[in-house]
C-alpha cells in the first residue's frame, strides 16, 4: 500500500462537483423495456475515473439490467452509453473495456479454479509466466490458494463467489462492474475483501460500479451511491449526504433507520421551518430551507441516534419534544434501541450508545419517557 | 417402494418374453453346430468363423460401418447446429416452421422418406450408390441428434457464455472453448444414436442404394429369402452386440455425468 491512509485521497475526490471534469462512463437517457415492462426508465448518470460507485435499491429495481447494458449484454431501448468518449452502442461485449462479475457467478463448470481465473488473461494473449503470476496473485487476494485445482462444483457458495470476483478482477479492466460481489461471504471475510478491493482500486486506478444489498458496505466503500427504485434514480449522493440529507421519505427510510414525524407547516422562513404535529403533540422547529407552502403536510426526518431519551420532563414540552412509554428495547451490539409508543399512538425509535454513562437509573420497559431533539438534528421532507 | 404384485410380475414377464425371446433364440441358434436352423445339434462357434471367411458378408459389413460413421458424423454436426439455432436465436422469423421441419423426419414413415429421397436422386440424375445412402442417412438421423442436443441446451446457463464474451473471448471461440465442452456428452450420445440408427436401417437404404453398395441389413434380407443359414444368425448376433454396446455406452455416459454432478453438488453444499 503506497498511501498511509485513504483519508487524504478520498476527502479530496469529488470530480462530480467539478464542471470541467470529463466523466469516464456517461449514461444518457437510457431506458430498457422488456415487452411492456420498463426495467430501466430514462436514467442519466456520469461516473468518473477512479470512482467507487454503488447502486443500491430493492430487488427488481433494474440494477442488474443497467449493469448488463454497460457490459453490452442488453441493448438499451433508447439512450446512449459512452466510455472514455467512445459510443458503445455498436461495440460487442468482448470488445468493451469493461469486465463484469455476474450475480449468478457464471463460472465455467468444466475448468478448474485457476483456469477460470486465467481465462481472460489467455484471451489477452499474455505471456505464460505473467498469467501464472497474475493467477497466483488473484488466488491470494480471495484466499483460495488451496482450491486452485478444484472444479466449481466442488466449492461452497462463498468460495464460488470469490472465484467469480477473482476472475473479473484478473484482467484489471478500466471499469469493473460487480453485481453483488460479496453477498455470500461471512462478515469477517467480507470486510477483509472490501478492504482489498479499495486497496486494488487505489493501486490500479480502476473504476468500480458495484451493486449491493448491504447498506453498510455501500456507505463505507463508495464515493457516491445511487438509490434506485422502479428503474429510476431517486438520489445520487456521497454517503454522508445521502444519510444526512435524503431528498425523500423513500431514501430516508431506505438508508438506515429513521423517524418520520408528520406535521403541517405553520411558518416557513428562510432558515427556519415550524410544523404543528399531531403525532408528537407539539410544535417542531427545524433549521434549513424548504419549498413547502403554509399548511402543507410534510415530514420531519430525524435519525434515532439524534433523539434524546429521558425520564425527566424537558423544560419546554411544547417544542421539539414528545412523550410516550417504552414498548420494547433491542440491544444491537454497541447500541440499545428503544421503541417508544407515543401518547398520540405513533412510535419513535431512539438509539443510545451503550458506552454512555448512565447517571440516572436505567430506562426500562413500560417507563414513561420524554423524547427531545434539537432543530438541527433532522430535516424537513416534502415527499 | 411398493412390492410387486403377482399380476405385475406376470405382465412384466410376458412383456419381456415377447420382446426378447426371439432375440435370445437367434443368439442361441447362432451357436448351433447343426446345419438346420430348426434342429439343435450341439454347441459350436463354427458359424462365427465362417462369417469371417464369407467375403460378401464382410464387404457388406464394411459398407455398413463406413455409412454409419460418415453419416453419423455429418448428422451430428448438422443436428448440433440446428439445435443451437433453435435454442438460441429466440424468435427468429420462421422458427416454428424450421423446428417442425427439423423434427418431421422423426415421425415420418421410413417408406415415405425413402421413396421421396429416391425420387429426388432420380430427378437430379444422381448415380445411386454408397454416397446416396450416406446422404439419406444424414437426413433421417440428423433430427435425432438435434433432439438430444436441444434437450441439453435447454438447461444450459447462458450467462456462462456471456462471462466468456465479457472476458474478451470472441463468439466463435466461445462456442469451442465453453459451449461445446459443456454439451459434449449430449453430442456424443447424439452421434451414437445416429450411428446405431444408420446401422439398423433397411428400408431407406434399399430405396436409395445402387449397384455395388449393399449394406449388411440388405445382404441379410436377400440371403434369408434363399433360406436361413446359421451364418446369418451369427452375423445378426454380432450386430446385436455392437448396437447394444453403443447404446449402453451412450446411456451410461449421460447417466454417469448426472450422478457425478449430483454427488459433487452435495459435497459442495456440505461445505467441503
Ligand atoms: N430478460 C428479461 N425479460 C423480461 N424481464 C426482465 C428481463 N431481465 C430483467 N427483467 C425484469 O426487469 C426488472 C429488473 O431486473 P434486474 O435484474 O435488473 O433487477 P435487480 O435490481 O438486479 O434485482 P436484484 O436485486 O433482485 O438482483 C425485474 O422486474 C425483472 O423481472
Ligand atoms: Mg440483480
Amino acid at each position: 500500500m503506497s498511501a498511509k491512509t485513504l483519508g487524504p485521497v478520498r476527502r479530496k475526490f469529488a470530480p462530480w462537483n467539478d464542471r470541467s471534469a470529463v466523466p469516464l462512463i456517461r449514461i444518457q437517457n437510457v431506458s430498457k423495456v422488456f415487452g411492456s415492462f420498463t426495467a430501466v426508465d430514462d436514467v442519466s448518470l456520469d461516473i468518473y475515473e477512479r470512482e467507487f460507485f454503488a447502486l443500491l435499491g430493492p430487488s427488481g429495481c433494474g440494477k442488474t439490467t443497467l449493469m448488463r447494458m454497460i457490459a453490452g449484454f442488453e441493448v438499451p431501448t433508447s439512450g446512449s452509453i459512452t466510455i472514455a468518449g467512445q459510443d458503445l452502442t455498436d461495440v460487442p461485449p468482448h470488445r468493451r473495456p469493461v469486465n463484469m462479475m455476474f450475480q449468478s457467478y457464471a463460472l465455467f463448470p468444466h475448468m478448474s479454479v485457476e483456469k477460470n481465473i486465467a481465462f481472460g488473461l489467455e484471451m489477452d494473449k499474455l505471456p505464460r509466466g505473467e498469467i501464472a503470476a497474475r493467477v497466483e496473485e488473484m488466488l491470494h487476494l480471495v484466499k483460495l490458494e488451496a482450491f486452485a485445482k478444484r472444479k466449481p462444483h466442488q466449492l461452497s457458495g462463498g468460495q464460488r463467489q470469490r472465484v467469480a470476483l477473482a476472475r473479473s478482477i484478473a484482467k484489471r479492466p478500466k471499469v469493473l462492474l460487480l453485481d453483488e460481489p460479496l453477498g455470500a461471504l461471512d462478515k469477517k471475510l467480507r470486510e477483509e475483501t472490501q478492504f482489498e478491493l479499495l486497496e486494488l482500486q487505489m493501486t490500479l486506478g480502476m473504476t468500480f460500479v458495484i451493486v449491493t444489498h448491504d447498506q453498510d458496505e455501500a456507505m463505507t466503500m463508495a464515493d457516491r451511491i445511487a438509490v434506485m427504485n422502479h428503474g429510476q434514480f431517486v438520489q445520487i449522493s456521497p454517503p454522508a449526504e445521502l444519510y444526512e440529507q435524503p431528498v425523500s421519505k423513500y431514501v430516508a427510510d431506505f438508508i438506515g433507520d429513521i423517524n418520520l414525524l408528520e406535521g403541517r407547516v405553520t411558518k416557513n422562513e428562510p432558515g427556519t421551518i415550524i410544523l404543528d404535529s399531531e403525532m408528537t403533540g407539539s410544535r417542531i422547529e427545524a433549521v434549513g430551507e424548504s419549498s413547502a407552502g403554509m399548511g402543507d403536510k410534510v415530514w420531519f426526518a430525524v435519525r434515532p441516534e439524534k433523539v434524546a431519551i429521558s425520564l425527566e420532563p424537558p423544560r419546554d414540552p411544547t417544542i421539539n419534544a414528545t412523550e410516550g412509554t417504552v414498548w420494547d428495547i433491542g440491544y444491537v451490539g454497541d447500541v440499545s434501541v428503544y421503541h417508544v409508543r407515543l401518547n398520540s399512538g405513533g412510535t419513535m425509535r431512539v438509539s443510545i450508545a451503550n458506552t454512555q454513562r448512565v447517571v440516572e437509573r436505567p430506562i426500562s420497559w413500560e417507563d414513561k419517557v420524554f423524547l427531545t431533539w434539537t432543530p438541527d438534528s433532522g430535516i424537513v421532507l416534502t415527499r | 417402494m411398493r412390492r410387486l404384485s403377482i399380476f405385475n410380475v406376470v405382465s412384466l414377464t410376458i412383456g419381456f418374453v415377447f420382446l426378447y425371446l426371439p432375440i435370445i433364440l437367434l443368439v442361441i441358434y447362432s451357436f448351433n453346430a447343426g446345419r438346420s436352423v430348426a434342429v439343435w445339434g450341439g454347441w459350436s462357434t463354427k458359424w462365427y468363423s465362417s462369417v469371417f471367411e464369407n467375403q460378401q458378408l464382410l464387404a457388406a459389413s464394411w459398407v455398413t460401418l463406413k455409412v454409419g460413421v460418415l453419416s453419423a458424423s455429418v448428422a451430428t454436426v448438422l443436428g448440433t447446429l440446428s439445435a443451437l439455432a433453435l435454442a438460441r436465436f429466440g424468435r427468429f422469423k420462421g422458427r416454428t416452421l424450421f423446428s417442425a421441419m427439423v423434427y418431421a423426419p422423426l415421425v415420418m414413415p421410413e417408406v415415405i422418406t425413402g421413396l421421396s429421397l429416391l425420387l429426388l436422386f432420380v430427378s437430379l440424375n444422381i448415380d445411386r450408390g454408397f454416397w446416396t445412402i450416406v446422404l439419406s442417412h444424414i437426413t433421417f438421423t440428423m433430427c435425432f441428434v438435434a433432439v438430444v442436443v436441444q434437450s441439453r441446451l435447454s438447461s444450459f446457463d447462458r450467462s456462462i457464455e456471456e462471462a466468456a464474451l465479457d472476458l474478451g473471448c470472441t463468439p466463435f471461440m466461445t462456442f469451442f472453448r465453453i459451449t461445446l465442452p459443456i454439451i459434449l456428452p449430449a453430442v456424443i450420445s447424439g452421434w451414437m444414436l445416429a450411428f446405431t440408427l444408420s446401422l439398423d436401417d433397411f428400408v431407406i437404404a434399399s430405396f436409395t442404394t445402387g449397384p455395388g453398395a449393399t449394406t449388411l441389413p440388405m445382404k441379410i434380407y436377400s440371403d434369408v429369402r434363399l433360406g436361413i443359414k446359421p451364418e446369418i444368425n451369427a452375423i445378426c448376433s454380432l450386430m446385436i452386440a455392437v448396437v447394444t454396446v453403443t447404446v449402453m455406452i451412450a446411456s451410461v455416459m449421460t447417466k454417469r455425468q448426472e450422478v457425478e454432478r449430483e454427488r459433487a453438488e452435495r459435497l459442495a453444499v456440505a461445505g467441503r
